[in-house]
């Protein structure tokens, strides 16, 4: 634990705050007279305090391996461990495997069919018993068991022949090599094998409503529709915990949340975070931190492909091109957004900064339109070959700062000759079957492409992932490029990195040359928290601010 | 009365049949539905969501599904939330408490502010005290609760610090009775406004009612004092008719109050019927509508039997 030697200057920090204690008046006057907080930078010897979170939506689901959204992952990443997991930086890390499988190390094989991961054989289940192979088999197994209602399947389909060689060596053969699948891993948690065999139906065991993890954090109670209780784990093997008790709380009204934070009975804002109307505000609120972080979800406008307004890619570099993209960010989202060209997350290895930015010119627009033989009819709308240049464009009801920004581009689409109808439904139709299998129009959205900071993007951009044309996966774009699928046939069959940074720099050159969904900006996030909160990180590479709480501990 | 009884819960079944084939209609015909959650998961692919839908039974024939579902409520199952996997009812009685505890303090205050504004508004009809009872009515009805509520938020929580900003009780601290009841002032008044408002106006024209019938006339004529007649003969009947409102509200008392508990962060039933909703938690939904459709057949005829038993003009066929 390298975190718990202490430099020289972090001793005479300390003291001098001890002293300041001893004079009555710390908390007061050490902000004032250092210019910024004192705090010991050390985590306590044993775990001390509890750390509330806030969460807009509710965690219900505590088994990780069965379907769940963004919040339960704040209650996984506590309970359980993986056998890898992803560092902020993209790097994968050990989690419950001794060390990170790879093609150099022999633990997967040339062809990328043999994988091999040799675990740790010091860890145990919060209920003593040891972690061995065989709950990894019986986890792996689980999956793709049709009788349990699993998660995500892709990936660990492919998964056959598993074999446990000793209590920490096991190994599978894959049916095809799938690079992406060391990332998927870092999402899968491992779920004790002498619990769930036990049960006769894993959908409705009790370890559902009360899970047993290895991780950082056992659990401790739920209060159904108010707060969920975690307790330290004192013998995880991994670094901390130093806070006793975390305390995820369910605040459903976004608002409220942040006045929760703002008046200090919560001490950080996970999901949905803090909204951009507030970062201002937040930024002065005292002894508290505020900050903007990327994320992996681009904001863009969605073009369903199959309509035939949008089979011009004319059509779609006009539309791009009349978009003010900085009026949208700075005057609509508070200056909270990030421009960029590409789906992948400018925090990802495999970012493409060479791309064309795009630059906001309605004159330009309008001739590209007229040169592409759309020409305005008697009100003022252009057409071509019989189809109008109208659509509708489709987001969730409610959602202000969207609704803002579609209005924005009303007026600005109309400006060209284009006409756009706003036409918002509530969430739960809106990403149902008329956002799965492309009933939209246009759809204004944000969409996370990459799993666990994997930069394979087939199941948004391959013909193969069409729903709507029989396809099985979430291309609702209907975006289909020879050159693209190919490209991340090759991409998902290659374990270079930099044989795969080569790739993936060309898919999102071609994307971005064809612009089947015009992006926006990068979402980011504003995370609060108490200035007095140590540890924290954000990891674009996983779904919560809670992935880390294992290291969170309150300066004393 | 045994025939009345009898009658009158074959028609609550029938309603209750005819709600619940209504409501699992709606429901299901609804777009989006229970996998719309998962829409804009980067990992899921088709073949999950329909694997997915499969296991659930979603793919059968509504009507199928909808037998399935009355047969095993019939032998006591209301079956388990697709979201939490948890038993229906055990999450309708989790979340019960948190309702009762608000709706109950709240009504029990604007029945006891509310019938005191309501008779003295009555029996000092046009003065200051009527105009003032009045307007406020006027004014606690008209302003929505969640505007009230966050007021009350602002002044009291982070202007004054008096009161937390909502919650039950302290976040991860042991609850203690003096714990709740800190947390419940400020909920439980601002909800009980808007029924002090209603009842004190019902009140107010039921006792003027009771006032001008001539049995008081005859009262006052044998000398009685104003007090004893107002305490023995125009409180009791003025309160007749406020047995059935009563028995109107008991399913809110148990529904829950969605505004306030959004704003305030309760954890009641009003939170969980819109999130399950928001989630096409399809048994969890039907769970809560029979649950309180039950309460509202039951709440009617509870405030039948009473006034029956009360009002001696009554009798029960």
């Amino acid at each position: 634990m390298t975190k718990r030697s202490m430099s020289p200057t972090d001793y005479s920090r300390r003291d001098t705050l001890r002293m300041m204690a001893i004079s009555g008046a710390a908390g007061l006057m050490a902000p004032n007279l250092l210019g910024r907080p004192a705090f010991a930078t050390t985590p306590p010897a044993s775990p001390t305090g509890r750390v509330v979170v806030g969460l807009s939506q509710e965690p219900t689901v505590f088994n990780p391996l069965m379907p769940h959204i963004e919040v339960d992952d704040a209650v996984h990443f506590s309970v359980f461990d993986a056998l890898v997991r992803m560092d902020p930086k993209g790097v994968f890390v050990p989690n419950l495997a001794a060390e990170v499988p790879n093609q150099k190390n022999g633990d997967i094989s040339q062809d990328g069919l043999q994988w091999r991961v040799r675990l740790r054989d010091d860890v145990r289940w919060h209920d003593g018993k040891p972690f061995t192979a065989e709950d990894v088999k019986f986890t792996l197994e689980l999956i793709t068991n049709p009788k349990f209602r699993a998660w995500r399947t892709a990936g660990h389909s492919l998964v056959h022949d598993i074999q446990v060689v000793s209590p920490t060596e096991i190994t599978w053969r894959m049916k095809e090599p799938f690079a992406p699948y060391l990332s998927f891993l870092a999402e899968t948690f491992i779920v004790p094998k002498h619990i769930l065999e036990k049960e006769a139906d894993p959908n409705t065991a009790t370890f559902n409503q009360a899970p047993i993890g290895t991780g950082a954090f056992k659990w401790g109670k739920r209060v159904a529709g108010d707060h969920i209780e975690l307790i330290a784990n004192p013998t995880y093997v991994g670094e901390g915990p130093f806070v006793e008790r975390l305390v995820f709380k369910y605040i459903p009204d976004m608002t409220v949340l942040y006045t929760q934070f703002k008046s200090g009975a919560v001490d950080l804002v996970d999901q949905a975070y803090i909204t951009a109307e507030h970062y201002e505000d937040g930024r002065k609120l005292p002894g508290k931190k505020v900050t903007l972080e990327h994320s992996p979800s681009i904001e863009s406008i969605y073009l369903n492909l199959g309509r035939p307004q949008f089979k011009d890619p004319a059509v779609r570099e006009a539309l791009y091109t009349a978009i003010d993209r900085k009026a949208i960010i700075d005057t609509i989202y508070y200056g909270v957004g990030a421009p960029t060209e590409t789906f992948m997350p400018q925090s990802s290895f495999y970012y493409n900064p060479n791309l064309p930015a795009q630059e906001f010119n309605l004159d330009r627009a309008r001739k590209m339109l007229d040169q592409a033989g759309w020409k305005p009819g008697s009100d003022g709308i252009r057409a071509k070959d019989g189809v109008r240049l109208s659509f509708a464009n489709s987001t969730t009801a409610g959602n202000n700062l969207r609704e803002q920004t579609q209005q924005f581009l009303q007026q600005t689409f109309a400006q060209i000759g284009v006409e756009m109808k706003i036409s918002n439904l509530p969430a739960a139709v809106m990403w149902g079957e008329f956002w799965l299998k492309s009933q939209f129009d246009t759809a204004m959205v944000g969409v996370t492409y990459l799993i666990a900071a994997d930069p394979d993007a087939t199941n948004r951009l391959a013909t193969s992932a069409i729903a709507a044309q029989g396809g099985r996966g979430s291309n609702t774009g209907q975006y289909s490029n020879p050159e693209v699928d190919s490209l991340l046939q090759q991409g998902a069959r290659a374990f270079d990195q930099e044989a795969r940074r080569k790739i993936y720099n060309r898919v999102q050159e071609v994307v971005r040359n064809d612009l089947p969904f015009l992006p926006l900006f990068e979402s980011l996030n504003v995370i609060g928290r108490k200035e007095k909160l140590t540890g924290f990180t954000v990891n674009t590479n996983t779904r919560t601010a809670s992935w880390n709480a294992a290291s969170w501990y309150w300066a004393s | 009365m045994r025939g009345f009884l009898l009658s009158r819960l074959s028609q609550s079944l029938v309603l209750l049949v005819i709600v619940s084939i209504i409501g699992f209609g709606i429901l299901n015909l609804l777009p989006g539905g229970p996998m719309a959650q998962f829409g804009l998961d980067p990992g899921m692919t088709q073949n999950d969501l329909e694997r997915l839908k499969e296991q659930l039974g979603l793919n059968r024939h509504l009507s199928v599904q909808y037998f399935d579902w009355a047969w095993r409520l019939l032998r006591g199952d209301w079956g388990r939330s697709y979201r939490d996997g948890a038993p229906v009812l055990a999450l309708i009685s989790e979340h019960l408490f948190a309702t009762l505890l608000l709706m109950g303090t709240s009504t029990a205050i604007a029945i006891a502010i509310g019938t005191w504004i309501g008779i003295r508004g009555a029996t000092h009809r046009y003065s200051l005290f009527d105009y003032f009872a009045t307007i406020g009515a006027m004014v606690a009805l008209s302003i929505p609760t969640f505007w009230f509520g966050l007021v009350g938020i602002y002044i009291f929580s982070l202007k004054l610090g008096w009161l937390p900003v909502g919650n039950m009780y302290e976040i991860g601290a042991e609850p203690s009775v003096l714990n709740y009841l800190h947390h419940l002032i400020l909920p439980s008044l601002v909800l009980s406004l808007v029924h002090v408002a209603v009842w004190s106006r019902y009140m107010r024209s039921a006792t003027l009612d009771a006032i001008s019938q001539d049995f008081v006339k005859t009262a006052r004529a044998k000398g009685l004092s104003e007090r004893r007649i107002l305490m023995k003969h125009v409180v009791g009947n003025a309160l007749l008719p406020m047995i059935t409102l009563a028995g109107m509200q008991l399913p809110s008392i148990l529904t829950g109050a969605l505004v306030t508990e959004t704003v305030f962060t309760w954890p009641g039933m009003g939170r969980l019927f819109l999130d399950s909703l928001g989630y096409s938690d399809y048994p969890m939904v039907m769970g809560l509508l029979v649950f309180s459709a039950i309460f509202v057949v039951l709440g009617n005829l509870i405030a039948d039997i009473i006034v029956a038993i009360v009002d001696p003009r009554i009798r029960l066929a």
